[in-house]
């Protein structure tokens, strides 16, 4: 493994009943930079997330740095509703303490810490984002994975949830993974992209890797390219 | 009423564990297995009301096999747990109605607390202890892993082994259970407080109390009720329990 990666894929194949959803993937990453995984619905971006996490079984080479601390946001959690689990009970499934708690909740931007004492179930999608965030915050992970985390909150709480992650890039310096089918989230957070669908359809900066024929590639002829400036 | 004090003191024990144990059925999946343990144990109960050997005993060999068979069945064809759960609880409620002794046959599907005897009891207790102590270590891995499987592989957690753990645990407690509710009624004794209790508490460390404690009171009130009329404990016990519910289920009503 070369010394300025922290993350090596190589020949990455994953397979479902002999079915390929992920074909001979590689790519690298350095320390402190952002990946963005774009692609379809159904292009294997969440296959490959898991497979990085070593939850699936896969031919080829996942090589991270020796003991590297990795962080986790799912989509979502709670298959079943109405479990009677506290917000602050949840944060208590790592060891950690009630002012340690505070700490981080404050840090993903909720300032009202009564949202301790509610029912995980009771509260909003966007708030749970930030407290799944702050929830892979807690060991001080030096990587972040991130799947979909615009999924299922409207437009104005999307827009704070990735200030939120710029935010936390700045203040920690760490690297993170962004698994996303929005192109907008390349132009704010991403150092490379890696267009997925089964295989890599570009890897690269965004500014070489974003072109209109790639993105043709990726997603087909109807998707309209578009970039946002702010 | 011939109930002796270990007797009561045992049923107690049992029911709160059994209450304990049931708050961490957080899924659908799993009150279902919950639910056709007991119907397992049947066949084990009848063999040994048969050949004259302890009831829990055998109720337990016969729990444990059947734990296997659904956890080597899931892994090995696509049929979801529910129909392989249905399969083997019909299974198990046919084998045990053939091979229990008429006589006993009362016994083994509704329980009977005065067949209890001191040797028993003691063991009921303590074994009660034991599981409660055990499980107490692994719930806030199981309660992780039923909230988010992801989160809980991401942290290292294995699923199967605390699941397996958790299912045993359930084995041991059912097989204690059968002698005081019968086997068809043991895993209302699991799942009833604690669907009174989740309908009532705003955290986890209420509903784990409060299902324990409705699953001891269900059991005392159950038995005093016995002591005083006469009808079986088993049935009153788990009425209790459903009244409990009740309760809650109305009160929910009128604060929402």
């Amino acid at each position: 493994m070369k010394e300025e990666n922290i993350l090596e894929v190589k020949n990455l194949t994953v397979s479902f009943n002999g079915e390929k959803v992920i074909d001979n993937l590689s790519f690298n990453l350095k320390p402190a930079e952002n990946l963005v995984i774009i692609g379809p619905n159904g292009a294997g971006k969440t296959v490959l997330l898991k497979a990085l996490l070593g939850m699936l079984e896969f031919e080829g080479e996942i090589k991270w740095r020796k003991d590297i601390k990795i962080g986790y946001v799912p989509q979502k959690i709670l298959p079943e509703k109405n479990i009677p689990l506290s917000v602050e009970e949840f944060f208590g499934f790592k060891k950690i303490t009630l002012e340690q708690i505070k700490r981080v909740v404050q840090s993903v931007g909720i300032s009202d810490l009564a949202i301790l004492k509610k029912k995980i179930s009771d509260i909003s999608s966007g708030q749970l984002q930030r407290i799944l965030i702050a929830w892979s915050l807690i060991d001080n992970p030096e990587i972040l994975l991130f799947d979909e985390p615009t999924s299922g909150i409207d437009i104005g709480g999307e827009e704070t949830v990735y200030n939120l992650l710029n935010k936390i890039d700045k203040e920690r310096g760490l690297s993170m993974v962004l698994v996303s089918h929005d192109l907008n989230v390349v132009y704010k957070m991403a150092d490379s992209v890696l267009c997925l669908n089964k295989k890599a359809v570009c890897f690269g900066a965004p500014e070489q890797a974003i072109s209109p024929e790639n993105l043709k590639r990726l997603y087909g002829e109807e998707v309209k390219f578009y970039h946002h400036e702010h | 009423m011939n109930i002796n004090l270990i007797s009561l003191i045992a049923a107690i024990f049992i029911g709160a564990v059994s209450g304990y144990l049931g708050s961490l059925m957080l899924t659908k999946r799993m009150a279902l297995v919950g639910d056709a343990l007991g119907h397992v144990a049947l066949p084990g109960m009848g063999l040994a009301l048969l050949l004259g050997i302890n009831v829990s005993l055998a109720a337990f060999v016969f729990l444990f096999l059947g734990i296997i068979i659904i956890w080597f069945l899931e892994n090995k064809t696509s049929l979801p747990t529910e129909t392989l759960v249905g399969v083997i609880f019909v299974l198990s409620l046919a084998l045990g109605f053939l091979i229990t002794p008429e006589p006993e046959l009362l016994e083994a599907l509704f329980g009977d607390i005065s067949r209890i005897n001191l040797g028993e009891g003691l063991a009921a207790i303590i074994l009660s202890a034991v599981v409660l102590v055990g499980v107490s270590k692994i719930y806030s891995k199981v309660v992780l892993a039923s909230i988010s499987e992801d989160l809980a592989i991401a942290n290292k957690i294995n699923i199967k082994k605390y699941n397996l753990i958790y299912l045993l645990a359930i084995a041991v407690i059912v097989a204690l259970g059968v002698r005081i509710v019968g086997s068809l009624l043991v895993g209302a004794l699991v799942i009833v407080p604690a669907a009174a209790s989740r309908m009532a508490s705003a955290n986890m460390r209420q509903y784990t109390f409060l299902s324990a404690l409705l699953g001891a009171l269900s059991c005392v009130l159950g038995i005093l009720l016995f002591g005083i009329i006469g009808l079986p404990a088993g049935p009153l016990i788990i009425l209790i329990s459903v009244l409990f519910f009740l309760i809650l289920f109305l009160f929910k009503k009128k604060i929402v």
